[in-house]
């Protein structure tokens, strides 16, 4: 019979954990609006050539990821709430359905990037550094920023899936919540960006 | 300093969030379809305000959340509002 007084529990502060993170995502807020603040000062100096090179972006596809994004973000918010009220079946469920729809996301991306691929636009390309300057501009920071928003999903990913397990083996639970309600709160962030992202350059034609 | 009572969203509540934010985000599709000219950009990113206040509020739970955080992304958001309004600043008068 196990003697649980020998087992002595870590001091944990969630409240300080939760602050760590939002600090963190105020940091990652300024990295992604620092990119923005490139693509509005050079927009305003090449205002038609970033309306004409958005044409070449897919709105249905770029429409289809917005709403990827928006549902997960919502059963990512489900799953903490089911957490909270012990339904860890639920929370389990919730949590899959979340990043699921992140790897739909990465699938779309790859066929968007691919078809640039394709037609020979990508960093670097022959064909890409012929552009007009402007051109050159908007595609350059479509793939920069595309690109670190992918990378920002996959990271989300791993810390969402590392929540399942955990969730899964009982380390996260209704009393110790912690890891899942911030690693939540960045699948938030990444789906904040992505709004911003959306309209800013697919919808400007 | 943290608050003892934990506010657990109710799923309804978060459904009604995503249907709002799914409008919203068909609203953008269909007025940046018209020829609004330079007043597209600033309805689309009205628009994603918008989107980006009710995230923050609802699924990032500072709705309930205590002074310090909303005065914390309060600040932040202001700070990148005079980054971005000095940067141009620089580049309409050179």
């Amino acid at each position: 019979m196990e003697n649980h007084s020998n087992h002595i529990e870590e001091p944990r502060d969630d409240y300080a954990a939760k602050l760590g993170m939002w600090l963190f995502i105020f940091t990652e807020l300024l990295l992604f609006g620092g990119l923005f603040l490139v693509y509005s000062i050079f927009r305003f100096k090449f205002p038609t050539q970033f309306h004409q090179a958005a044409l070449e972006l897919n709105v249905t596809i770029g429409a289809i990821n917005t709403v990827i994004l928006l549902v997960s973000s919502m059963t990512v918010a489900m799953s903490l709430a089911a957490l909270q009220k012990n339904n860890k079946k639920l929370a389990k469920i919730l949590l899959l359905i979340t990043v699921f729809c992140a790897l739909l996301f990465l699938v779309n991306k790859y066929f968007e990037w691919g078809v640039k691929f394709n037609e020979g636009l990508y960093p670097g390309s022959d064909l890409m550094l012929q552009l007009e300057h402007g051109s050159l501009l908007y595609f350059s920071l479509y793939f920069f920023m595309t690109g670190l928003h992918a990378l920002h999903i996959i990271i989300g990913m791993i810390i969402l899936l590392v929540a399942y397990f955990k969730i899964n083996s009982g380390k996260v639970n209704i009393g110790k919540y912690a890891l899942l309600e911030n690693g939540a709160l960045y699948w938030h962030l990444v789906d904040l960006i992505w709004i911003f992202l959306f309209p800013l350059l697919y919808l400007i034609s | 300093m943290h608050k003892d009572s934990t506010h657990i969203s109710e799923y309804k509540t978060l459904g009604i969030v995503l249907l709002i934010l799914l409008f919203l985000t068909f609203t953008t599709i269909e007025v940046t379809s018209f020829h609004l000219m330079a007043a597209t950009v600033l309805v689309a990113l009205i628009i994603a305000g918008v989107k980006g206040y009710i995230v923050l509020t609802y699924f990032m739970h500072l709705k309930y959340e205590g002074i310090l955080l909303r005065v914390l992304v309060g600040a932040v958001f202001l700070l990148y509002a005079v980054i971005v309004t000095i940067t141009f600043f620089d580049y309409l008068y050179r």
